[in-house]
């Protein structure tokens, strides 16, 4: 028979949100949710986590779809694939950054599984949908069996791999603005060769005015340190001005400056080339974000 | 703690009781004998344990198999139909699309869903899907050309 390459755990598939974040609560922190599980099932074959109870997501309609808003926004439910994400025609139109940076996670069978709900809780520092999160003002949506609340994506990521969801939480979705005329959305990462997460991965959304004038700026940025971070720094040099490739050179010199001491250093880059490829990639963002905001 | 599942491979329908934590490659080789699907790195990395579940290619040591509880499974003994290859198969032995073979059953899973997806893929977006299997005796050049070569048989573009 079979050996044992995780610890035991009971296996719960509940068909309602409220039944998943009741039996969150009856384990008491010591069960996990499953999504895609390409995260958290080759943390549990490495015993860095080793749950009591795993409770799969995969039987709740609710989490699951792509849809338009009233007010002709996104929302995405957080059982959303990767492949439905890059293959969603409302997803490719209304917010070019979430598919962009969709198809640059991993590869194809990885894809079919992982979860824009799943990538979000996870907050892996070097995950790719979390710099999305931050530029397009994702607005993050958690129940629990008593009560619902949104997230701002400002406040979402706490630190490494920890979040704003409380232990009996479940992320149901995530909702953000479309990009209309005059605004557009982009991702480019620096993939780690072999793993292709990101060593560092910038996401930016730029809005322009009819005379060319930058009216707004979101830039997140992944990989380079213990969390996806917003540069409010780069993009109010941004804001106001025409984006000039020197204005976007300066605003480049800035990016990630909020993350001075702590961009991470290891085996896959130093902080120092961290830092460095962070303005690269910064620059390269706001480039192409602009871009599509005049196309 | 054993979990019920009843599961569908290969067109067979298999009720089962298996602990919980039994991964679906786990499933597959120990507990059906299913030794087609291989099992590499075991870290989600090398894509030889690749299967079908409901028609998406997927890496069977990184998912329970009671998560496939109610799915149809697709492994590589389930491709040839009447003792006839399946044209993916055909095209790995015309092009030489293999070397030691540990690869190849997960290559050509891969593949299925590449031109399932996408039946004239140019050479690049092979490269591209395939990015989830490895084959260390670094044979790609010849499994891109199967691949090419299946796409012809089949009818693509």
């Amino acid at each position: 028979m079979t050996t044992g390459v995780t610890d035991p755990f009971a296996y719960h598939a509940p068909a309602t949100v409220r039944e998943a974040s009741q039996a969150l609560s009856r384990y008491r922190g010591d069960a996990k949710l499953l999504a895609g599980g390409h995260s958290l099932i080759p943390m549990m074959k490495l015993r860095i986590a080793s749950p009591q109870a795993i409770v799969d997501l995969r039987n709740i309609d609710d989490l699951k779809g792509i849809s338009e808003t009233d007010d002709g926004g996104l929302m995405i439910g957080s059982m959303t694939t990767y492949h439905e994400l890059i293959t969603s025609d409302l997803v490719n139109s209304k917010a070019q950054a979430i598919s962009e940076a969709a198809a640059q996670v991993a590869d194809t069978q990885v894809r079919n599984w992982g979860t824009i709900g799943g990538s979000l809780a996870h907050a892996d520092p070097a995950g790719d949908l979390p710099a999305v999160a931050v530029a397009l003002d994702f607005q993050i949506h958690a129940s629990s069996a008593r009560s619902d609340r949104t997230i701002s994506c400002d406040r979402f990521f706490r630190g490494y791999l920890e979040t704003a969801l409380r232990a009996n939480e479940v992320l149901t979705g995530v909702s953000c603005a479309a990009s209309g005329d005059g605004s557009g959305s982009a991702y480019v990462k620096l993939a780690n060769k072999a793993s292709h997460y990101a060593i560092v991965g910038v996401a930016a959304a730029i809005s322009i005015d009819a005379g060319g004038m930058c009216t707004a700026a979101r830039i997140g940025i992944t990989g380079a340190g213990p969390h996806a971070v917003r540069s409010r720094r780069a993009e109010r040099i941004l804001v106001g001005k025409e984006l000039t490739s020197n204005v976007i050179a300066r605003a480049a010199q800035r990016g990630g400056a909020e993350l001075a001491g702590l961009f991470n250093d290891d085996v896959h880059a130093s902080a120092e080339y961290r830092e460095a490829m962070t303005k690269v990639y910064t620059e390269r963002a706001i480039a192409l974000a602009m871009e599509r905001a005049s196309g | 703690m054993n979990q019920e599942l009843s599961i569908t491979i290969n067109g067979t329908e298999h009720r089962l009781q298996v602990p919980s934590r039994t991964l679906l490659s786990q499933l597959l080789r120990d507990v059906l004998d299913l030794t087609g699907t291989h099992v590499g790195c075991d870290t989600s990395s090398c894509g030889a344990c690749t299967v079908l579940v409901d028609g998406n290619a997927t890496k069977s040591c990184t998912m329970f198999a009671v998560q496939a509880d109610g799915c149809k499974v697709t492994t590589v003994e389930g491709l040839a139909s009447n003792g006839d290859l399946h044209p993916i198969q055909e095209a790995f032995r015309e092009k030489h699309g293999l070397q030691c073979g540990f690869c190849t059953p997960g290559m050509m899973i891969t593949a299925v869903q590449i031109l399932e997806r996408n039946p004239s893929p140019s050479e690049a977006e092979i490269r591209s899907g395939l990015r989830g299997n490895l084959c260390r005796c670094t044979g790609y050049h010849n499994i891109v050309a199967a691949v090419q070569h299946a796409a012809t048989i089949s009818g693509g573009e």
